[in-house]
């Protein structure tokens, strides 16, 4: 591995070449199957971009990017919050749940930083018990976060079918809240100011982990734990207060999704965008202005992927298709690069290192 | 020996003549970048005899096993099994030449049953045979007098059992050899005895038994024949009964001087060596005399017995700590058991012992690594026992690690960042939490320049540094900003001369200008050189204390070897074994 940290370009390049590796695969997927591969990405980018499409992808970055985010600040720190999903959605219940009464109790401008700070509060909360955990006693947060996210995605379907369930809707959803009562719009255009929202926290986030003490201890801790500890570094605090916040990021994203695009939750809905974010966040070697490029991308292919998979009578699972081509030519490519030492990793170096002594240890034996 | 086995005489390869080596390495050489773990090793095992290997950690015991096992190669050097040469390629290799180890650490599969466990064994065959490998175990069980249900699960074995299951694992496939890596470090002391005699009894039986120890007890008991590993070199080899003539604590002695090395390094010598060859133009030729005259001029200097009046700046009081396990920072090193000390200022304080009884707790007990169950530790007369490892750093209670690599270093960051790695978000390399690049590159560059450390630049990672300006950034770091107390845990080891001389300047340096410091090392050449006093430690304890400015070097390392075999001789098996063996 060099010493120097790989250049600009090269960090570009390697972010790309997954991209189009597993566009170029998809395409052949696509031939094979008859259905013709330009007709088909022709028609993403068109109802991705196009008309009115780049509107709805700019709406649907803001989640997205606020996920990424929340993804970012623990994989730094070489923790896996993967409760995403159950941090998210039990957000979003309680945002959708509580909405319609709030914004008839308080005025529209405090009501609506209301909801979001619920949403992140929400998603912090259920984000505490692994981390507490893993603080005290070194419990394997992949494990826990994994089954609380489970339970958060029970409790949020018995809020919604329970006690916010409308009573005056057969199906299990909760009250719609109000147009005039939801975010407004950017001026000019029809994007929710949740994308703003979530732009900034992404600059905040950059200038936090490279620029800041918290960012320093974070890597550290990342790096090597135990050097953490021998540098005085509280190594429990860095843990609690990273899945703090990426709790708080996931709720965030609930309480901008809720009250900028939807207005309510049915029950048993799961919009999956941290799954969907995951590779996107390693292909931007955990940069939180390097991910944005690259939800922006995904923003658009699921957009105009959605369209674009009716008109040619295709499942709308054929873009996690592409999705899990990427991380399969991510990992490729990884694995080739070690293996002529000729790249960094997308992976932090320190977890790379981690990686390769267990695979050496295992030869071992 | 006069017991020798005729059990093996009807077994397959029962026709090695009784005083032939059944393994025989010859100048095995092992290198690894910065480092020569094996130097030249050569060394006989007897058939049915047992070998104990005897050495500090890091003296080259495990790589030679590894290199027996089939795991590594050597650089130079041949292995002759039974009179033949043969390269060991694989471990699949050495199994096949009936070399068995037992490693430290289990390598059984919890879940599955100990039958199963021994049957992993006999991978490349399609179908088990399952009546085959139980009248196999029924075999082993009376020679190991094991006592178990061949269905239970290894997770249910307690440590006792599961080296036993370990032991019939590396016998499975009719090993002659068995290689036994530090079998008692993980056993309570009433199952070390039952281990022994059933090593005692394979012996009997015509197997050949390398056995791996840093505990000199249990190789008096039963050893026939003890070989001393020191920095990769053969620093002792001798049969037992030769090292038993004048006593088991003469033969403590001679061993504990062979492991520690008495004489060599006392004075560091060696630097009048002619070095002019060594490719390393760049090094100023000019620094080493002087380093060398500035060493003993240290010496002077720290020798000369501190006045009583100086100022106590740390006290540890009746210290005593968990037992490991029950921390997550847990490593294999003895709890305390009731610890106290002074230092004065002005002071170097050697701590001294066999690696394991207590002196890294010792070390992180103070630098507030690691919290300590009663007792109290006092910081120029206030109590710091409760404080956390940052705050101690900031007061002046500083820590150099002995696990440079593990916990020294963020080996992915820069040098700049680790030289600032205690003071993260202090002022003034950081205001209200924002980080001011200039200053911490600043300060890298002063220490950097004073610490005479080699990198490329400040920004170069860390981890790419050598051995020796990886321990020179460490010191940096400690000693920056002169702290009051400094605790050296394994300052020199593994390190090249030169920068053994620079680092034990940087001590002398430290104690002269009034810091007071705790020197921990395997080292007694070391110590006796450096200390004003040196504390030995065993089992969590001081057992005793040797004055250094009353002593003269060479008599100091005798009066500690002979501290850590009083130690041994009053408490220790270490008599009763030898007769039983030779009874057999």
């Amino acid at each position: 591995m060099n010493a120097s940290p790989p250049g600009w370009l090269a960090t570009f390049t390697r972010a790309l070449v997954p991209l189009v590796c597993s566009l170029v695969a998809g395409a052949v997927i696509l031939a094979l199957m008859g259905k013709n591969p330009f007709v088909f990405y022709g028609d993403i980018v068109f109802y991705g971009i196009a008309q009115n499409g780049w509107q709805k992808s700019l709406s649907l970055m803001a989640p997205l990017t606020l996920m990424a985010l929340g993804l970012i600040v623990v994989f730094r720190g070489k923790l896996w919050n993967l409760g995403y999903d159950g941090q998210f959605l039990l957000g979003a219940a309680l945002v959708a749940g509580v909405g319609p009464v709030i914004s008839e109790a308080v005025p529209f401008w405090l009501a609506l930083p209301l909801l979001c700070l619920l949403g992140a509060a929400v998603g912090a909360a259920w984000a505490l018990v692994p981390a507490v955990l893993k603080a005290r006693f070194g419990t394997n947060e992949i494990i826990t976060t994994l089954m609380m996210s489970f339970i958060g995605i029970g409790i949020a379907n018995l809020l919604v079918r329970g006690v916010f369930q409308d009573p005056g809707v057969i199906v299990p959803q909760t009250r719609v809240l109000p147009i005039e009562s939801m975010l407004p719009y950017i001026p000019g255009t029809r994007i929710h100011v949740g994308l703003i929202v979530a732009l900034a926290a992404a600059a905040v986030l950059y200038l936090a982990l490279t620029k800041s003490s918290f960012g320093l201890r974070l890597d550290v801790y990342g790096e090597n734990p135990r050097a953490a500890a021998h540098a005085g570094i509280h190594t429990g605090g860095v843990i609690v207060v990273v899945f703090l916040l990426s709790g708080a990021l996931f709720g965030l994203a609930a309480g901008i999704d809720i009250t900028g695009q939807w207005g309510y939750m049915r029950a048993n809905w799961n919009p999956s965008y941290g799954a969907a974010i995951l590779p996107f966040v390693f292909l931007a070697r955990l940069n939180p202005l390097g991910a944005l490029p690259l939800v922006a991308f995904y923003s658009v292919l699921a957009t105009g992927g959605t369209v674009a998979a009716q008109e040619s009578d295709l499942s709308v699972d054929f873009l996690m298709v592409i999705i899990a081509l990427i991380l399969v030519f991510m990992t490729l490519i990884e694995l080739w690069g070690s293996r002529r030492q000729a790249g960094a990793s997308y992976l932090p170096p320190a977890l790379m290192k981690a990686l390769r002594v267990g695979s050496r240890q295992e030869d071992a034996r | 020996m006069t017991w020798k086995p005729t059990a093996c005489a009807g077994d397959s390869l029962g026709f090695m003549p009784e005083n032939q080596p059944v393994l025989r390495l010859v100048g095995i050489t092992k290198a690894f970048p910065g480092i020569v773990a094996n130097d030249e090793v050569s060394l006989d095992v007897m058939s049915g005899s047992i070998h104990c290997l005897l050495g500090e950690n890091g003296a080259g015991k495990s790589t030679l096993i590894s290199i027996l096992s089939g795991m590594q190669r050597p650089d130079r050097g041949t292995i002759e099994l039974r009179g033949r040469a043969e390269t060991i390629s694989s471990p699949s290799a050495a199994i096949g030449m009936g070399i068995g180890v037992v490693y430290q650490h289990s390598t059984l599969v919890p879940a599955l049953t100990i039958l199963e466990n021994l049957m992993l064994g006999n991978s490349g065959k399609l179908l088990q045979d399952r009546t085959g490998a139980l009248r196999r175990f029924e075999e082993l069980s009376s020679l190991l007098g094991i006592d178990l249900d061949p269905r239970m699960r290894a997770s249910a074995l307690g440590v006792g059992q599961q080296q036993q299951v370990e032991i019939a694992k590396a016998l499975w496939k009719d090993s002659r050899i068995l290689i036994l890596d530090e079998p008692t470090s993980l056993l309570p002391p009433s199952l070390v005895d039952a281990l022994l005699a059933s090593i005692l009894n394979l012996a009997s039986r015509g197997i050949s038994v390398i056995l791996v120890t840093h505990k000199l007890d249990e190789a008096l008991s039963v050893a026939d024949a003890v070989t001393v590993l020191r920095r990769g070199r053969v620093a002792l080899s001798l049969s037992a009964d030769k090292l038993l003539e004048k006593g088991v604590v003469s033969a403590e002695e001679r061993i504990l001087g062979a492991m520690f090395g008495e004489r060599e390094s006392v004075e560091p010598e060696t630097s009048a060596e002619p070095k002019a060859s060594e490719p390393k133009a760049s090094e100023p030729k000019a620094s080493e005399p002087k380093s060398s005259e500035a060493t003993r001029a240290g010496r002077q200097e720290t020798t000369r017995r501190v006045e009583q009046t100086a100022r106590i700046v740390l006290e540890v009081r009746d210290v005593e700590t968990a037992p490991p396990g029950s921390g997550r920072m847990a490593h294999g090193d003895a709890p305390l058991a009731g610890i106290s000390l002074t230092i004065r200022s002005g002071e170097l304080l050697g701590i001294s012992g066999i690696e394991g009884n207590g002196q890294k707790t010792l070390a992180e007990v103070i630098a507030g690594q690691r919290a300590i169950s009663s007792g109290s530790i006092l910081h120029n007369g206030s109590e710091i026992s409760d404080s956390g490892v940052a705050m101690r750093q900031a007061d002046g209670v500083r820590y150099v690690t002995d696990d440079r690599l593990g916990e020294g270093i963020a080996g992915d960051q820069s040098v700049a960042i680790n030289l600032v790695l205690k003071k993260i978000g202090r002022p003034p390399m950081w205001r209200r939490g924002i980080t001011r690049k200039a200053e911490i590159e600043r300060g890298a560059r002063v220490l950097v320049r004073e610490h005479d450390i080699r990198t490329p630049s400040i920004d170069a990672r860390a981890a790419t540094l050598s051995g020796g300006n990886i321990q020179k950034l460490l010191l940096a770091r400690e000693l920056d900003g002169m702290p009051s107390v400094v605790v050296f845990n394994k300052p020199t080891y593994g390190l090249d001369h030169n920068t053994v001389l620079r680092v034990r300047r940087e001590m002398s340096e430290f104690v002269a200008a009034g810091g007071a410091a705790i020197l921990i090392s395997s080292d007694l050449g070391e110590l006796a050189q450096m200390s004003q006093r040196i504390h030995v430690m065993d089992a969590g304890r001081i057992v005793g204390t040797v004055d250094g400015a009353e002593t003269a070097p060479d008599e100091i390392v005798a009066r500690i070897g002979a501290i850590i075999a009083g130690v041994h001789a009053a408490g220790g098996h270490a008599a009763g074994f030898r007769a039983t063996g030779d009874q057999s």
